[in-house]
């Protein structure tokens, strides 16, 4: 038996070797399906670690609660538009649940910074200052205000990237200069050390900070002194995050006196719900790249059984002569199916090299990343072997029915 | 005109009972054969003779274990054919029957050893043992040197010297020719003829050939002229039986 599978298989690729331009034409599919398969999951996974990244430079551990709508005569804001969130609410929390290590708040807005003759439209912070250390914010140079310049109000402010850039000459040493914020000047005590873009796509670095005491007595002129636009929270453990969650929204409710079939005025998120999100989409992109490959390996697999069709009818006479000195029905059978497993396994093998040179160019060009994973790869040799075990059948089982004197007369 | 030999001190290679055979084209029914009896004893050499429509070529694949009878028995040392299975009939084919075509039927493109390698393939011998007896035939039929030679770098006559090659690789008891000098000329036709005369001869395969042709017919021992799915006429050609028994 091992015999008859060594020549049948050194008879397929000779067959096939015989007519390599019709061959080629045939494995085409194959090739740029698994080719397909391969580059768009590399892809998709490198956009998937990606994000995963961004979401743990953001912190993993970080719980962001924001303030519920305002809901006017009907007219409902959106949200974060209403104050039901203050600095008390975010001490409290700190002081009552131990999971905690350390809360946050900050209030933003958009205001109009000038340095000199340079001005920029930058989001204004006013935080406390655990909120840096909250969100891993770090220094290039200059260092964090502290709490006694949040006690005092002082006019102090931390400038990040996108800010110097817009504000300073290239080479000008931003910490030690004044800039006024709403008329207000400001000096710059650190600049902090750049992040990117967030996972949402907006450019962290676009950011000023400045005590939250400050913000809400100088620049931003509050209606509610101690009203915050978002409160932060980190627990010590990425794990502790759902139950930090549950104990967050429990003291909450307890503090705004909300009875029990009244909704929360405020929402608490994770860095872990955004991410999701991100992967959901990348998720949906690869199901959809995905199902173009399926179409073209299906493509593929047609042309297969197509030119295996024209094949069982050209070698008609040859298959008469085989059954005349013995072969058996599965013999054909076999001899056809290993054909075509020839043809889909070597195009997937093609296709496998292309993937991953597809993969590979896509992060030299373009500069995304990709992930090769060898469970795709596997994967996609599996399905190109299925392929052609499914396409092969036809043809070699009409190929194994023939009538050895029918098939011995043909012409 | 029968020559089932109910006498006969051993079975017949080939024992035909009222073999009968219909196809139906569209509408019209065939009667391919009607109600053949035959007989051939082990290490006779035969020439079939008859008119195309006579059912020769219907009786050579029955023969030749390609087609089963409608109805009647066709044994084959000792075997009712008519009762056996697709892949029966195809090991029977493969261990006991060598065929030899008129148009040589050799799978092109493939080298004269691995085309007489063929049936020991699908009996599924050791690599080794299948080239060694391809080998062997080919020397047998004087094709010694020509192994690696493809069809097409061959003549007519090397070519169904491969195809004979290839019918007794498997040291067949039976060896069918149908019209085995049909495509080529005379000095051809008289080596093919001198192999499978040396074939019945010294190795005593039992012989059944179909030809048109009077001369080829000669190398046989026995002819046997069919007409209208029946045996019209069996006689002695040349030398007294090798089986004496076998009654005329």
């Amino acid at each position: 038996m091992r015999a008859f599978f060594i020549l049948t298989l050194i008879t397929a690729v000779r067959i096939l070797g015989r007519n390599r331009l019709r061959a080629g034409l045939t494995m085409l599919g194959i090739i740029i399906g698994v080719g397909a398969v391969i580059a768009m999951v590399s892809i998709g996974e490198g956009a998937k670690a990606a994000v995963q990244a961004q979401v743990a430079s953001m912190g993993t551990n970080v719980i962001i609660v924001l303030p519920g709508s305002t809901t006017v005569s009907g007219v409902r804001g959106g949200q974060g538009g209403a104050v039901t969130l203050t600095v008390s609410d975010a001490l409290e929390l700190k002081k009552r649940l131990p999971l905690l290590k350390d809360t946050a708040w900050a209030k933003r807005d958009v205001l109009q910074i000038v340095n000199g003759n340079k001005n920029w439209n930058g989001t204004v912070n006013g935080i406390s200052p655990s909120y840096l250390t909250i969100r891993d914010w770090f220094f290039v140079s200059g260092g964090a205000f502290t709490q006694a310049d949040l006690d005092a109000a002082a006019r102090v402010a931390l400038v990040g990237q996108t800010v110097v850039e817009n504000l300073f000459d290239p080479g000008e040493e931003p910490v030690g200069s004044v800039i006024r914020i709403k008329n207000v000047p400001f000096r710059v005590i650190g600049v902090l050390a750049p992040k990117g873009q967030s996972a949402q796509g907006s450019d962290q670095d676009d950011i000023i900070f400045i005590p939250f005491s400050t913000a809400e007595r100088k620049v931003f002129g509050t209606q509610f002194l101690g009203s915050v636009g978002a409160i932060f929270a980190a627990t010590e453990r990425p794990d502790d995050l759902g139950a930090a969650v549950d104990q967050i929204r429990e003291t909450l409710r307890v503090r705004h006196r909300l009875q029990g079939d009244q909704g929360d005025d405020f929402t608490i998120r994770t860095q872990v719900d955004i991410g999701k999100v991100q992967e959901g989409t990348s998720q949906t992109l690869t199901m959809m790249l995905l199902s173009i490959a399926a179409v073209s390996l299906l493509v593929g697999g047609i042309g297969i059984m197509n030119i295996l069709l024209v094949s069982v009818t050209e070698r008609t006479r040859e298959i008469g002569v085989r059954m005349a000195v013995g072969a058996k029905r599965r013999h054909i059978l076999m001899q056809f199916l290993i054909e075509a497993m020839t043809l889909s396994v070597i195009g997937g093998t093609v296709g496998i090299i292309a993937g991953v040179g597809g993969a590979r160019l896509t992060t030299v060009i373009a500069g995304w990343p990709t992930i090769i994973s060898s469970d795709t790869v596997v994967a996609a040799f599996l399905f190109s072997v299925v392929v052609g075990l499914f396409f092969g059948l036809y043809p070699a089982n009409k190929a194994a029915r023939l009538n050895p004197i029918d098939a011995l007369r043909y012409e | 005109m029968t020559s089932e030999s109910k006498e006969s001190p051993r079975p017949p290679l080939i024992h035909c009972v009222d073999l009968w055979k219909v196809y139906r084209l569209g509408d019209i029914e065939v009667q391919a054969l009607r109600g053949l009896n035959l007989s051939i004893q082990q290490g006779e050499f035969v020439a079939i003779m008859g008119s195309s429509g006579s059912g020769k070529s219907t009786l050579m694949n029955m023969l030749g274990c390609l087609d089963q009878p409608t109805s009647g028995h066709y044994w084959l040392n000792g075997i009712d054919i008519g009762q056996c299975r697709a892949d029966e009939l195809a090991d029977i084919r493969n261990r006991q029957i060598g065929f030899v075509f008129q148009s040589f039927n050799l799978i092109p493109r493939t080298s004269a050893l691995e085309n007489a390698q063929l049936p020991l393939f699908y009996r599924g011998l050791p690599l080794r043992e299948q080239r060694a007896l391809a080998a062997a035939a080919l020397e047998r039929v004087g094709l010694k040197g020509r192994e690696r030679h493809y069809p097409t770098q061959l003549s007519g006559g090397q070519q169904q010297r491969v195809a004979i090659a290839r019918a007794l690789v498997t040291t067949p008891s039976l060896l069918l020719a149908d019209e085995p000098t049909g495509n080529l000329d005379t000095e051809s036709s008289r080596d093919i003829m001198s192999i499978l005369d040396g074939l019945n001869k010294e190795e005593g395969i039992t012989i059944i050939l179909v030809t048109h042709e009077p001369d080829i017919a000669a190398y046989a021992s026995r002819e046997i002229v069919i007409k209208d799915g029946q045996v019209l006429t069996d006689r002695r050609t040349r030398r007294p039986e090798p089986v004496p028994s076998e009654r005329h």
